[in-house]
């Protein structure tokens, strides 16, 4: 069995000892051969000490999700070695530091066991506890390498280009590489049977994670005002919002910031801080996880009622409560549709990778603006913090932000009275004023029971004639957001409905079926609520599978309650485990629900 | 209801500010509050302070949480824009809206539940920010609204109208805000207009976190015989400390004061805080001494009013953050937006 560009890599490493950097430089260095990756961080709540995976699929089909298969174990960490050998796919190989003997016991027929001494080879060569534990693991990538035929030129480029300041620990890290490098082709058959070849696949592409994305989104829209309390697996998209404000937003000759980033004393804080940025006027956003969003429910429904613009990044993260912080799930579909008490209802969007993170930022800002209330960004761990592959982001020149229904100080001096909440243009939507334009501007925002004319009130009809407008607000929101992207197959009475982060799993698994003949038609959800495409696609069909990663099916709960889809229609294939979904998972539970469907 | 305007009717020589406006522009709705609430009174001085400084109506903003006292910004010019938040949850608020817009004047009006109970935290981080604003304690010792249940500052030993005297020790909003680094701490008394004014004027011109910490009856819930915090028990045991007076930019100083009495600070704008000592060794720019004092009059079982402390040299939020001088809501996107080429560049980093 020989396999060119189809191998998946997985690396058991302990936290904290620079295996994350010798696991990007592997990565890369494929990518920068043409060949497409993916690339999961499997990693503990935790600083220093504990177990950690990295795991590299090579796909030159350019798949987007991660594999059920490990065919080479990178296993350096001995306290995981008994379960990382039973990882490995019968067929494949594992490396470990053979430094120290190990019992035959640990082997397993059917995997190939490549012993290496690393520790020994690094402690000869290097000097110093700290650099003989990161070099141990730079050696590794040199096995690997010589494996799979991976290309050292371009790894010793990307040494160059990481330590361009720090010239002498090119060398070092190259000698590390070289170690393992020529280890392996003494001592092994290089290369294995599988291979990594270049390839033209990766051009005009880039490798970046979500979290990143989003934060460049945050500053390409024109956000001013960023508020947060730090939470996993958020807190990168702030560190990447702060970082490039830094370089794009300071001004010139005085070098101060055109940007305030508040770290607030909650989630509480952080969304009020919000609030209190676009009533002035500002693009405002936070970012955050679950726990977060329970947080702001307050002040979400405050937002929703008072009618104030604000973006919320909840990148999620497995629950209940505090849940697995590092793992990922698609968990918080209901409590941001519907977060707040009273009559509450939110927009949500959800982007599937990386590259709609950013797009989705800046669409975020402009729907917040436009329908003057909160708009929820739901993403999530696997998208936010994992090296996804995905198109260069590009800029168009023409875009002008949607700041919304924001009357200036010549059109209130033009108008006798001005009245915050009349649905004057008939969408729901009513015009607003920012503080200190112009005194006819002035008006008293309240989540207390308001009339249209932004009075206080306690009268029935004044009070239901403005929850009744928000209505029809909602139905404007249903127009303006974005679409769902529909694949149609062949013509088939059975579809898939998806959403964010599965897209990559569903994408595979149909190019799966249909090499088994079986064609299912695909609509992956980009927005709440639903756009009448969505129930279009649903109601054409008469069997619908909803692929999600939350125990509750909660996108099928939404899709009931939003479109009123009878429930009997909507199977619900759901991984919840808190890894990443993969095709095989939806390949297995389509194959088994068809299979159910001839029995009965 | 808040929504009733008053009737405007005003004498022909009425006095005017350098805006041209009378104090009654600078009035709001009618109070729905019960007759003689120390909160009117308060709303009262706000109204002839903020008239006094001619502050353009529409270049206020009136932030508040819940409860009684935050409804007060109804009650006063109505030309501004009020944000009446959530319970506690003001200063955040007023922390966004001066992150995007620090030339407008803040003035926060909370109470002792919405500060030292649900809101204390917020109230001690927006201290910490030193946020550019006059935060304003209506100080009562009761919660009004839910019918007279003791509050965080209710003094051990005060009597509540019906069940047993308080047990628990209260929170000072005074000390807690000396502990937190406040730059402009004072405590007043709704009965005594005079002294709020200029109290009042300083901390609306000070660039930084001003506390006012006014105590303000309740005359429904705790005004009676027992209660620490009635008219009565104020008016007999408050002390002023210091006497304020504020000296608007470029004018003089007039009154005459005794030597080692008065002392001027001059705030930022180039007004001028002028202390008048009734204690000669008192000295409000030193933040041990302040607690010191407080302590020691707490054990004296006196209620001290005036400007405690002042720090006018510390820098407020946005000189922390090191932010433009421009407003950030109003700087125009395309300096906001990298652009096309910028991006292409960021993308190298990530091939």
């Amino acid at each position: 069995m020989s396999r060119v560009n189809d191998v998946v890599i997985k690396i058991g490493t302990v936290n904290g000892t620079g295996s994350a950097s010798a696991n990007g430089l592997l990565m890369k260095a494929i990518f920068r051969m043409g060949v497409p990756v993916v690339g999961k961080n499997y990693f503990p709540s935790n600083i220093q000490g504990l177990p950690t995976w990295y795991e590299i699929r090579v796909t030159g089909d350019g798949y987007q999700s991660r594999s059920d298969r490990v065919d080479i174990m990178v296993a350096m960490n001995a306290q995981t070695y008994a379960k990382d050998l039973a990882e490995v796919t019968s067929g494949g190989w594992l490396i470990y530091d053979s430094t120290w003997p190990r019992s035959n016991l640990l082997t397993r027929e059917g995997v190939t066991v490549l012993g290496v001494p690393l520790s020994r080879m690094c402690n000869e060569h290097f000097e110093g506890a700290r650099a003989r534990i990161l070099m141990k693991n730079i050696a590794y990538v040199g096995v690997v390498a010589a494996l799979l035929e991976i290309d050292l030129e371009i790894i010793t480029g990307l040494l160059e280009e990481t330590f361009a300041k720090k010239k002498h620990l090119v060398k070092q890290n190259q000698d590390a590489i070289r170690l393992g490098y020529d280890y392996a082709r003494e001592n092994f058959t290089c290369p294995l049977p599988v291979t990594v070849k270049p390839m033209d696949k990766t051009r005009g592409h880039i490798i970046i994670d979500g979290n990143t994305a989003a934060g460049l989104g945050c500053v390409y829209a024109g956000a001013t005002v960023g508020a947060w309390y730090p939470i996993t697996p958020s807190t990168s998209l702030m560190d990447a919002y702060k970082a490039f404000c830094k370089q794009f937003r300071r001004e010139e000759g005085t070098d101060k910031k055109k940007f305030c980033i508040v770290q607030a004393e909650d989630e509480l804080a952080a969304i009020g801080v919000v609030l209190g940025a676009t009533w002035n006027g500002a693009r405002a956003f936070t970012p955050t996880s679950g726990p977060g969003i329970s947080l702001m429910g307050e002040f979400l429904g405050y937002a929703y009622y008072a009618e104030l613009p604000a973006v919320i990044f909840d990148v999620q993260r497995a629950g209940p409560s505090t849940g697995m912080p590092t793992r990922t799930q698609q968990c918080d579909f209901m409590a941001c549709a519907f977060a707040s008490h009273g009559d509450t209802r939110h927009v949500l969007l959800f982007p599937a990778s990386p590259e709609e993170c950013f797009y989705s930022a800046i669409e975020a800002f402009d729907l917040a603006d436009r329908l003057q209330t909160p708009v929820m960004v739901l993403s999530d761990l696997d998208i936010g913090m994992n090296d996804w592959m995905c198109p260069e982001l590009q800029w168009d020149e023409s875009y002008v932000p949607d700041r919304g229904k924001v009357l200036s100080a010549e059109e209130l001096e033009s108008m006798t009275k001005f009245h915050r909440y009349l649905d004057v243009d008939g969408d729901g939507i009513p015009y607003r004023t920012l503080p200190g334009v112009h005194p006819k501007g002035s008006y008293f925002t309240r989540g207390s029971g308001h009339s249209k004319y932004g009075a206080y009130t306690e009268d029935s009809a004044e009070y239901k004639e403005v929850v009744d407008r928000l209505l029809v607000k909602w139905e404007t929101a249903r127009k303006l957001v974005p679409g769902p992207a529909i694949k149609y197959s062949k013509f088939n009475r059975v579809g898939i409905v998806s959403v964010g982060s599965c897209d990559g799993a569903v994408n595979e698994a149909l190019v799966r079926l249909k090499e088994k003949n079986i064609g299912l038609n695909y609509c992956r959800v980009k927005a709440f609520p639903f756009s009448a495409e969505v129930r279009d696609f649903i109601e054409k069909h008469d069997q619908i599978y909803v692929v999600e990663q939350n125990r509750d099916a909660q996108l099928r709960a939404l899709l009931m309650l939003d479109l009123e889809i009878d429930p009997a229609r909507m199977v619900p294939l759901l991984h919840y485990d808190g890894m990443p979904i993969h095709a095989g998972f939806v390949v297995n539970r389509v194959l088994a629900e068809l299979a159910k469907g001839q029995a009965a | 209801m808040s929504y009733i305007a008053k009737p405007k009717v005003t004498h022909p020589k009425i006095p005017r500010n350098n805006l041209g406006l009378t104090v009654r522009d600078y009035e709001g709705a009618v109070s729905t509050l019960c007759a003689g609430c120390g909160h009117d009174s308060i709303t009262a001085a706000l109204i002839q302070a903020v008239f006094e400084l001619g502050i353009e109506p529409h270049r206020l903003a009136k932030m508040s949480g819940i409860g009684c006292s935050s409804k007060t910004p109804a009650y006063f010019v109505s030309q501004s824009h009020g944000f009446n938040s959530v319970h506690g949850r003001m200063p955040s608020v007023t922390t966004g809206a001066n992150a995007a817009n620090h030339d407008l004047t803040y003035i926060g009006v909370s109470g002792d539940g919405d500060s030292l109970s649900i809101g204390m935290g917020q109230f001690a981080h927006v201290i910490r920010r030193n946020l550019n604003m006059c935060y304003i304690i209506e100080n009562n010792g009761v919660y009004g609204l839910t019918k007279g249940q003791y509050s965080a500052s209710a003094d051990v030993g005060t009597k509540a109208k019906k069940g047993p005297a308080n047990k628990q020790m209260p929170i000072d909003p005074v000390s807690t805000a000396i502990g937190l680094g406040a730059t402009y701490i004072a405590r007043g008394f709704s009965g005594d207009k005079q002294q709020l004014v200029p109290l009042i004027k300083g901390a609306l011109t000070h660039k930084g976190f001003a506390l006012l910490d006014i105590i303000s009856p309740c005359v429904t819930f705790n005004d009676h015989e027992g209660s620490t915090k009635s008219y009565s028990h104020t008016r007999r045991f408050y002390h002023h400390v210091i006497d304020t007076d504020f000296v608007p930019p470029a004018a003089e100083i007039k009154a005459a004061y005794d030597e080692g009495e008065a002392m001027p600070v001059e705030l930022h704008d180039g007004s001028k805080i002028v202390f008048r000592k009734l204690d000669r060794h008192y000295d409000p720019t030193s933040r041990a001494a302040a607690f010191t004092y407080l302590r020691d009059s707490v054990q004296r079982g006196e209620i001290i009013t005036g400007l405690l402390y002042i720090d006018h040299e510390s820098g407020d939020m946005h000189n922390l953050s090191g932010s433009v001088d421009k407003p950030l809501a109003s700087i125009p996107y395309q300096e906001l937006n990298p652009g096309k080429e910028m991006l292409a560049k960021v993308m190298s980093r990530y091939r």
